[in-house]
């Protein structure tokens, strides 16, 4: 296999293997932190942060990891650096990390940072690694930011706490969605981003797992 | 892979390496962070202390905020048994929210009382004053109670007279943004200011009401607009204030100060 090189890693993730709109990885965390641009910035950043370092040290030790136990010393890794990055936002960005609140802990279990610490970083080299866990910090991040403009914007009326349209409560004219603030609705936008994202990269979209056989008349079927 | 990688005892090594780094690591930037925590959670609770009190400006750089609240604020610890001020803690290190947890310092509040569900309620709080030319000028009680998703925590300010507020605010909370999270909309918070707590008869009268408030009821003035889409959230401000405000909370405490008892 010939190995990716360090642009391939950084650029494809963002639209031709969005880890969201392709792999469907960490949507969980993309339903809570995107109700305002804010948080969905912070998050991104943070993730990004530590999807490449722990890709970084993972394929620095790869070669010495038993196979046995080779999730476990990921998963402490990743942890590690999880807990650092809550500690640094709590010293620095105190009242961004109480809206973060529990989900930069919950960065441990995203799936993007254990799939790629388990698909790449385990085979290749520590710089590619690193580069591959910017790019799908990127990829994920693109996503969020999309999802934190729509709900807030159309939400609240808002934009980085900005007010951009101006909404009824404050005597404007905009009358906000509502449903767009709560988490259900990331659901709606992520499947249509993944709709808009497969009708312009048609190779994105998957065969059926089964196809329903056509009718037959009993008489054929006996 | 080789059988000498995969061995246990190569295994166990390992993971004994692996784990101790991390723990340097972790153990490493906690310690080396926590003053700067420590450090901005205060600065925090005094920044909104500040606002609620309607102190100063919210663009105010952090040493302006220490600065003013050496100044003007003073903390005093409050018996919530007997409504007066005590000198069982020092105020300014006794945390009421620590206390709450502690079963020394604290009582399970029976299921018909805790209208805030707040669970267990603290012996002692900390108020906060503020003095001028030697009179009581402001009034900064912490309040808490649940909402719909998760518990608020604030503060209200009430003027000298004990009966008129300065403000309101929460400075920790989880709520739906934009729904219940509109608590921390200048413009509901704007409401508040000028509300009379407590009736003609001395009976507590502040409550939040749905769709609007009638200008010309003589209630009017201790009532404030809900917030639209948030149903849950105004009731627990509601029922929040009601408790701290009343016989179990700071009531006792505010009679007390009215007749200079406390």
């Amino acid at each position: 296999m010939s190995q990716p090189t360090i642009k391939e890693v950084l650029i494809n993730p963002i639209f031709n293997n969005n880890p969201i709109g392709l792999q469907i990885l960490g949507i969980c965390s993309a339903l809570a932190v995107t109700s305002n641009l804010k948080t969905a910035l912070v998050m991104s950043i943070a993730l990004t942060l530590v999807t490449a370092f722990s890709n970084l040290f993972i394929s620095m030790v790869r070669s010495q990891i038993p196979s046995s136990i080779r999730m476990i010393v990921q998963m402490v890794i990743i942890a590690s650096l999880v807990i650092v990055v809550d500690q640094v936002l709590k010293a620095y960005a105190f009242s961004l990390s109480k809206q973060l609140s529990v989900f930069v802990g919950l960065i441990i279990t995203n799936c993007i940072v254990m799939g790629r610490a388990e698909a790449f970083a385990m085979q290749n080299p520590p710089v590619l690694s690193f580069f591959d866990g910017i790019g799908n910090g990127l990829g994920y991040s693109a996503m969020l930011i999309v999802l934190g403009i729509v709900r807030e914007l159309f939400g609240a009326g808002k934009l980085m706490g900005f007010e951009i349209i101006p909404v009824i409560n404050d005597g404007g004219w905009y009358q906000p969605n509502g449903l767009l603030l709560l988490p259900p609705s990331a659901f709606f936008l992520i499947g249509l981003f993944i709709w808009a994202l497969r009708s312009w990269k048609k190779d994105q979209v998957e065969q059926p797992s089964f196809k329903i056989a056509p009718q037959v008349s009993n008489k054929e079927a006996y | 892979m080789s059988s000498q990688k995969e061995s246990t005892v190569r295994t166990l090594m390992v993971a004994l390496l692996v784990c101790l780094v991390c723990s340097v690591f972790v153990a490493g930037a906690a310690v080396a962070l926590k003053p700067t925590q420590v450090d901005n959670r205060l600065l925090d609770k005094q920044r909104s202390i500040l606002a609620i009190a309607g102190l100063g400006d919210p663009g105010m750089s952090s040493s302006q905020v220490k600065e003013m609240f050496k100044g003007t604020v003073s903390a005093k610890l409050v018996d919530l048994q007997t409504g007066k001020f005590s000198d069982a803690r020092d105020p300014l290190t006794f945390d009421p929210l620590k206390a709450s947890k502690d079963p020394k310092l604290s009582s399970v509040l029976p299921g018909a009382e805790d209208i805030a569900s707040i669970k267990r309620m603290e012996r002692y709080s900390t108020v906060y004053v503020v003095e001028k030319n030697g009179e009581l000028d402001t009034l900064i009680m912490p309040v808490r109670g649940y909402g719909l998703w998760s518990t608020l925590y604030g503060f209200i300010a009430v003027k000298g007279d004990l009966n008129t507020v300065v403000g309101m605010g929460f400075y920790q909370h989880a709520e739906t943004p934009g729904l219940g999270g509109e608590v921390d909309n200048p413009k509901w918070k704007g409401q508040w200011p000028g509300k009379t707590l407590f009736d003609e008869d001395g009976k507590l009268a502040v409550q939040i009401v749905k769709g609007g408030i009638d200008a010309q009821s003589p209630q009017a003035v201790h009532q404030v607009d809900g917030l639209a889409g948030a149903t849950l959230t105004s009731k627990g401000v509601d029922n929040l204030l009601n408790f701290w405000l009343g016989e179990n909370g700071f009531g006792p405490f505010i009679a007390n100060l009215r007749a200079g008892e406390a």
